[in-house]
């Protein structure tokens, strides 16, 4: 058992750090991506509004595996080859940002509207207002929600497996079929998993206190 | 902008409805450079609708409204400049909540006016001086009472040097005994001269403060006329109903 991972150590490490590059690289851009979506559905222009309200409603309602999919295979069909890696923080962003634009909204909407229009009535612009006085506000309710898509996020990642990707689940499969200790190896994968889970919720407590003091 | 000589706000046949609903109601109001205009009628008359119109917080269905001679701009950079120079006090003060009281003064100054901080800082100071709230720099808004919020909101609009302030119902939403202190800072504003549409139920304040009293009901401008003559002589109905119900408790 203790050699079985001490010869497969350099795969499933491997394994590890790029479960920790695609959550990290799709959780960063599901929230900036979903902050503009957001930002959409909030705007003046109505045009904008129905895009936002589109995306979410597209892409909160496809399984992340289909969209994996997808993009591994049907993306190269029309001309666009994207690598597997990439693939899978695409496909990640694009699900996790409908659920970030969703609690970016709550959090915007959390903010007494009052201070909107003081801010309008100042002379600020809407960028300026979202910008300088909801969303710093908003961001104090939006950290519990941001964590658990991250933890979507870091377990989604999984499903990357299906379509070749060579994170950590990808290579616990592997070696799992390799040496038939499929139970141990999964085992050990649930634990990282379970790991990567508890530091994303404990760096949210964190922040959550970092941006509560002094109200 | 400056050189105009007419009014500086002027309303011509406005008409604002929500839905089919009315809230203005062919307002037509002129208000001079240095005139303190207060705005009284019951709830639900258009008094709120009539100041957010003004710097168009709402949008007009129909009709015109002109600041120092310029009719409103669509929303946009052209509409947020004209803003800057437009300050409005609300009755829930609105002050940022994640921000002191000296950086809710200074941010639109900094933002909007591109003043740098020094001196957008040393600004607000002066203002917050002048309200009696110097020492309440570094606190932030929540623990403030409800007059100290006031008096900062009042001074962070002061703060973009406007042209014009609007004030709907400052001192509604204040226990009484805070009333006083946001009153005395508005009426020292209007002895220094500035420009003021206020809406209000203080007929103290009106008296002291008010060049002229706008009485409002239904959406439309019913009465106006100078505080004495409206209030020791009111000449409509309405008016003269209105008065009874206020002025007896
Ligand atoms: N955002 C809104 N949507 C729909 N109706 C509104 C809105 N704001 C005001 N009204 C209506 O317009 C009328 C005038 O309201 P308002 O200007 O707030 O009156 P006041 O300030 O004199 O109490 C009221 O009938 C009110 O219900
Ligand atoms: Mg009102």
């Amino acid at each position: 058992m203790i050699t079985v991972l001490q010869d497969n150590l350099g795969a499933l490490w491997q394994g590890v750090l790029t479960t920790l590059a695609i959550t990290a690289l799709a959780f960063l851009s599901s929230v900036l991506l979903g902050t503009l979506v957001a930002v959409f559905r909030v705007s003046p222009i109505p045009p904008l509004r129905l895009v936002g309200a589109v995306y979410v409603e597209i892409f909160r309602n496809i399984p992340l595996l289909a969209l994996l999919i997808l993009v591994a295979y049907g993306l190269p069909e029309v001309g666009i080859s994207l690598s597997l890696f990439t693939t899978a923080v695409l496909s990640l962003a694009l699900v996790s940002a409908a659920f970030a634009c969703e609690t970016v909204r709550a959090g915007i909407n959390g903010v007494p509207v009052g201070q909107a229009e003081a801010a309008r009535a100042l002379g600020l612009t809407f960028t300026q207002s979202l910008a300088r006085v909801i969303l710093p506000q908003a961001l104090r309710t939006m950290v519990q929600p941001l964590v658990n898509i991250f933890i979507g996020v870091a377990l989604g990642s999984s499903l990357a497996a299906a379509v070749s990707v060579g994170e950590l689940t990808y290579q616990a499969q592997q070696v799992g079929n390799r040496t038939a200790e499929a139970m141990l190896l999964f085992g050990i994968s649930a634990l990282v998993y379970v790991v990567i889970a508890l530091l994303g919720g404990g760096l949210g407590s964190v922040l959550e206190r970092r941006l509560a003091v002094r109200r | 902008m400056a050189d105009h000589q007419g009014p500086l706000v002027r309303l011509r046949d406005v008409d604002k409805y929500f839905g089919t609903a009315a809230a203005l109601n062919g307002v037509n109001l002129e208000v001079q450079r240095g005139e303190v205009v207060v705005v009284i009628g019951p709830s639900g008359s258009g008094k709120s609708t009539l100041c957010r119109c003004i710097n168009r917080l709402e949008t007009i269905t129909s009709g015109e409204i002109e600041i120092d001679g310029v009719p409103l701009p669509p929303e946009g950079r052209a509409l947020a400049r004209l803003r800057a120079e437009v300050g409005m006090v609300f009755q829930s003060f609105n002050l940022f909540g994640h921000k002191n009281v000296l950086d809710n003064l200074t941010m639109a100054p900094m933002q909007v006016a591109k003043v740098p901080r020094a001196e957008a800082e040393q600004r607000a100071r002066e203002l917050l001086e002048r309200v009696g709230l110097a020492h309440k720099a570094d606190a932030m808004p929540a623990e403030l009472s409800g007059g100290q919020q006031q008096r900062v909101a009042i001074a962070r609009a002061l703060a973009m040097r406007p042209k014009l302030m609007l004030f709907d119902e400052p001192t509604s939403a204040l226990d009484p005994e805070m009333i006083n202190e946001v009153l005395a800072v508005m009426i020292e504003l209007a002895a220094e001269g500035m420009t003021m549409v206020v809406v209000t139920h203080e007929m103290g304040f009106a008296r002291k403060a008010a060049n002229r009293v706008v009485f409002m009901d239904g959406g439309q401008i019913v009465e106006t006329g100078s505080p004495a003559e409206f209030f020791d002589h009111p000449t409509t109905d309405r008016a003269r109903d209105f008065l009874s119900k206020v002025l007896t408790h």
